[in-house]
C-alpha cells in the first residue's frame, strides 16, 4: 500500500471514530438543569488520536501477518524465530544456541542467560529488604508495594488455573473473598488469630474451589468463564444480603493485624511487618508454583490446556487435573484474602467485585500466561503505575480493558513467555532440553 | 390470582428484553463460536445514545412520538456502528487464534466500553425520560397491563417476526445460515464470510439497541453498568435455550424472565440476580446443550 492510500485509509478511520464517539464523548446532558454541554475539543483529540493510532495498528498487524506467513516456510531458522508468535512458544533457551537467540528479543535473551541470574536475584533481594528503610518509604509507599505483592500472589494463583490449566476463570475474586471473610468471621466469633486463620482461610478457599469445580467439570472454555463469573456474583450478592451471616454491605471492622509474639507495634511498624510477611508469602508462592509447574500434575495441566482429548487419550485424568487446578489456584486466593483482611483490618463485599477479578486476569494476561516472572512484572506494572501516575488512575480500568484486547491481538503470550519443557533430539541421542 | 398474573406479565416483559439481547449472543455464537462479552455494553450504549438524543431534542422543545422515533433510530444506528467496530477491532484479527484469545479480548472490550462510557459521561444513575406513549385504549385493562409493557411485548414480537423473515427468506439470511454451518464451505461457494459476520454483529446490535431503549424507558434510569448484568442474564437465556439456536434463545429468555419474576415475587427480592445464576449453573449441570440445542460431538 502506498503512502497516499495509507493516509486516506487513516483519514477514513479517523472520521469513523469521530462519528462513533460523538454522542457519548462530545455531548453531555444535565437532565436536572436542562442544559447540554458540548465538548468539541474531545472530537479533535479523537480524530488526531485515531488517525495516528491507525498507522501503528496497521504496522503491527502487518508484522504479525508476516510472522504467520513465515511460519509456513520450511526454513528452520525462520521457524524458531517466528514460533514466538504462536502462543507460548519460542526458540531454545540455551544462550549458546546463537541461531535461535538472535531471533529473540532482548528480554528473553536476558532471561535465558544463566550468568545473570544470581546478580539479578541478589540485587532484587537487597532492594526488597532495604525498601521499607529507605528515606522516601513512608507508610503509604510501603502499603502500595505490599498491595502489589498481594496481587503477585493472586496473579500467581490465577496463573495456575488460567495460564497452566487453560481454564478461563472470571470469578477468582470469590475465593479472595472467602479467605478474607473466613479470617474476619473466625476472629469475630471465635477470636481466632491471624496465624491460625491463614491455613484455615486457604483450606476454605480450596474447598470452595472444589465445590465450584464439580459442576463446571463438563464445561468447555467459554461456558466455564460465564459460570465462574456467575459464581463470583452469587458469592458477592450473598455476602451483601445475608445480614445475619456477613453483616451485609457494612462489612466487618476491627480485624486485628497479624501479631509477632505479642510485640506491640505502631502503624508504621505494623506496615513494615506486613510488608515482610508478604515478601515471605510471595517467595513461598513462587517456590511452590515453580515446583508445581514441573511436577507430574503441572505437566498434566499443560497437557489439558493444549488439548483435552489428546490429554485424556494419554492417560491423564482431566477431572482430577481440573479439580486440582481449581483447588490449588483458589488456595492462594484464600491466603491472599486472609492477608488482605489483616492488612486493611476491614472487609466488606464492595472489595470483591468483578473488576477485581478482571484486574487479576489482566495481570496474568499482560505478564504472560503460564510465566511466573511475567506475572510478577505484570503485577508491578498494573498496580504501581496507576498509583504513581495519579492523573492516570482514573483511567486504570479503561487501560486494563485495552491491555487485554491489545495483548491478545499482538502478543497473546504476554511480556514474558512461559517456560516450556520439551524433549529435544540432538545428534542421535535423546536429551532433555528446556525451551522457552 | 391477580398477583400471579401481574408476576406473569412482569416476567413476560422481562423475558422480551432478555430475548432481544440474547438473540445477539446466540447469533454471534452460532456463526463464530464466540461469546461476545461486549454485547451487553452495546445495549448500554444504545440506551445512553437514546438518552442523549432525546434530552437534546427535549431541550430544543420537541416532544411526543417524534422524539421517540429519532432517539430510537439514532440509538440503533450507533449500536450497530459500535457492534461493527468492536468486531473489526477485537475479534477479526483473532479468527485463527486459540479459543481463549478472542474470549479474553471480548472481556477486555467489555471492560473498556464500560469505563469509556463512565469516564465520558457519569458513573451516577441518570433519569431516563419515558419516551413510550400512553396507549389510551388499554385503560380499560389498566389493572392488568401497562402501556409500556404492552409496547415492549409488541415491539419484541414484531422484531422476532422480522428477524425470522430476514434469516429464512433473504439472501443475507441464507449466507448467515451457511456460514454458521461451515465457514470454509460457505467461503468456497462464494459467500463473503467477513461481510456476513459483520452483518450478524450489526443485526444483533440493532436488536440490543431496541431492547435498551425499551427497558430504559420502562425502568426510567440508566448507568454505565446496566449492560453487564443484562448481558450475563441474556447470555444465561441463550445458554438455557441452547446457544446457537434462535428459537431457543427466545424460549430461554421467557423462562428466565418468569423464573426471576416469580422468584422475586414469592421468595425474596434481595436475591434477584442470584436466581438467574443458579438457573444457569443448574442447566449447565443437567443439560449443557440447552433446551433446544443439539449436543455437539467433539471430533478429533
Amino acid at each position: 500500500m502506498n503512502a497516499f492510500a495509507q493516509i486516506r485509509q487513516s483519514l477514513i478511520i479517523a472520521l469513523w471514530f469521530m462519528f462513533l464517539t460523538f454522542p457519548i464523548l462530545a455531548v453531555r446532558v444535565d437532565t436536572i438543569e436542562k442544559v447540554v454541554e458540548w465538548r468539541w475539543p474531545n472530537m479533535i483529540y479523537i480524530g488526531i488520536g485515531s488517525f495516528l493510532i491507525s498507522f501503528v495498528w496497521r504496522y503491527f498487524l502487518g508484522k504479525k501477518a508476516q510472522g504467520a506467513a513465515k511460519l509456513v516456510t520450511p526454513s528452520v531458522q525462520a521457524k524458531t524465530a517466528t514460533e514466538r508468535t504462536k502462543a507460548g512458544q519460542a526458540g531454545p533457551r540455551t544462550a549458546k544456541d546463537t541461531a535461535a537467540a538472535s531471533g529473540k528479543p532482548l528480554m528473553q535473551r536476558l532471561m535465558a542467560e544463566p550468568r545473570l541470574h544470581r546478580p539479578i536475584l541478589i540485587v532484587f533481594s537487597l532492594l526488597g529488604i532495604a525498601f521499607p528503610f529507605l528515606p522516601f518509604a513512608s507508610t503509604y509507599q510501603i502499603n502500595i508495594v505490599t498491595n502489589a505483592l498481594l496481587y503477585i500472589m493472586l496473579g500467581l494463583g490465577l496463573n495456575i488455573v488460567v495460564g497452566l490449566a487453560g481454564l478461563l476463570h472470571l470469578g477468582y475474586v470469590a475465593f479472595y473473598a472467602v479467605g478474607a471473610y473466613s479470617y474476619a468471621l473466625l476472629y469475630y466469633h471465635f477470636g481466632i488469630g491471624f496465624w491460625a486463620a491463614l491455613p484455615i482461610g486457604a483450606l476454605f478457599a480450596a474447598i470452595f474451589g472444589i465445590i465450584l469445580g464439580f459442576p463446571v467439570l463438563r464445561l468447555r472454555g467459554d461456558y466455564l468463564a460465564i459460570v465462574t463469573l456467575g459464581f463470583a456474583e452469587i458469592t458477592r450478592l450473598v455476602l451483601e444480603n445475608w445480614n445475619e451471616f456477613s453483616f451485609g454491605p457494612s462489612g466487618i471492622a476491627g480485624i486485628p493485624r497479624p501479631g509477632l509474639f505479642g510485640v506491640e507495634m505502631d502503624l508504621h511498624q505494623a506496615t513494615i511487618y506486613i510488608y515482610f510477611l508478604m515478601i515471605a508469602l510471595c517467595l513461598f508462592t513462587i517456590f511452590v508454583v515453580n515446583r508445581l509447574q514441573d511436577s507430574r500434575i503441572g505437566r498434566s495441566w499443560v497437557a489439558l490446556r493444549e488439548d483435552e482429548v489428546a490429554c485424556e487419550a494419554m492417560g491423564v485424568n482431566p477431572t482430577t487435573a481440573k479439580l486440582t487446578a481449581f483447588a490449588l489456584g483458589s488456595t492462594w486466593a484464600g491466603l491472599a484474602g486472609v492477608v488482605f483482611a489483616a492488612k486493611t483490618t476491614f472487609v466488606n463485599p464492595a472489595s470483591f467485585t468483578f473488576l477485581e477479578s478482571a484486574m487479576i486476569l489482566s495481570i496474568v494476561v499482560l505478564g504472560g500466561m503460564g510465566s511466573i516472572v511475567g506475572v510478577i512484572i505484570g503485577a508491578f506494572i498494573l498496580i504501581l503505575l496507576p498509583e504513581y501516575l495519579r492523573a492516570f488512575s482514573e483511567y486504570r480500568m479503561l487501560l486494563f480493558g485495552l491491555i487485554m484486547v491489545v495483548m491478545m491481538i499482538f502478543r497473546p503470550q504476554g511480556i514474558i513467555v512461559g517456560i516450556r519443557r520439551i524433549y529435544e533430539f540432538k545428534k542421535g541421542a535423546v536429551k532433555e532440553g528446556i525451551r522457552q | 390470582m391477580d398477583y400471579f398474573l401481574e408476576l406473569f406479565l412482569g416476567g413476560l416483559t422481562r423475558g422480551s428484553i432478555y430475548a432481544l439481547i440474547a438473540l445477539g449472543y446466540t447469533m454471534v455464537y452460532g456463526i463464530i463460536e464466540l461469546i461476545n462479552f461486549a454485547h451487553g455494553e452495546i445495549y448500554m450504549i444504545g440506551a445512553f445514545t437514546a438518552l442523549i438524543v432525546s434530552s437534546v431534542l427535549a431541550f430544543a422543545g420537541m416532544s411526543g412520538l417524534s422524539v421517540l422515533f429519532l432517539a430510537a433510530s439514532v440509538a440503533i444506528i450507533y449500536s450497530a456502528a459500535y457492534g461493527f467496530t468492536v468486531e473489526k477491532i477485537a475479534y477479526k484479527p483473532l479468527r485463527q487464534a486459540p479459543r481463549l484469545s478472542p474470549l479474553i479480548s471480548a472481556i477486555g472490550m467489555s471492560i473498556f466500553l464500560q469505563n469509556y462510557v463512565m469516564l465520558a459521561q457519569t458513573s451516577d444513575f441518570l433519569p431516563f425520560p419515558n419516551l413510550l406513549p400512553e396507549l389510551t385504549f388499554l385503560e380499560s385493562y389498566g389493572l392488568m397491563i401497562g402501556s409500556s409493557e404492552f409496547i415492549i411485548l409488541m415491539t419484541t414480537a414484531v422484531s422476532m417476526v422480522l428477524l425470522t423473515v430476514l434469516i429464512k427468506f433473504t439472501k443475507m439470511g441464507k449466507a448467515m445460515r451457511a456460514t454458521a454451518q461451515d465457514r470454509n464451505m460457505a467461503m468456497l461457494v462464494g459467500v463473503d464470510v467477513n461481510r456476513t459476520i459483520s452483518y450478524t454483529f450489526i443485526i444483533g446490535s440493532v436488536l440490543a439497541a431496541i431492547g435498551g431503549v425499551l427497558i430504559a424507558s420502562h425502568i426510567g434510569r440508566i448507568n454505565f453498568y446496566i449492560g453487564f448484568i443484562a448481558g450475563i442474564k441474556a447470555f444465561t437465556a441463550a445458554v438455557l435455550g441452547g446457544i446457537g439456536s434462535i428459537p431457543g434463545a427466545v424460549l430461554g429468555a421467557f423462562i428466565l424472565g418468569w423464573t426471576e419474576s416469580f422468584a422475586t415475587g414469592y421468595v425474596s427480592s434481595d436475591y434477584e440476580d442470584v436466581f438467574a445464576f443458579v438457573l444457569l449453573v443448574l442447566i449447565l449441570i443437567v443439560r449443557p446443550s440447552g433446551l433446544l440445542g443439539r449436543s455437539t460431538v467433539q471430533k478429533v
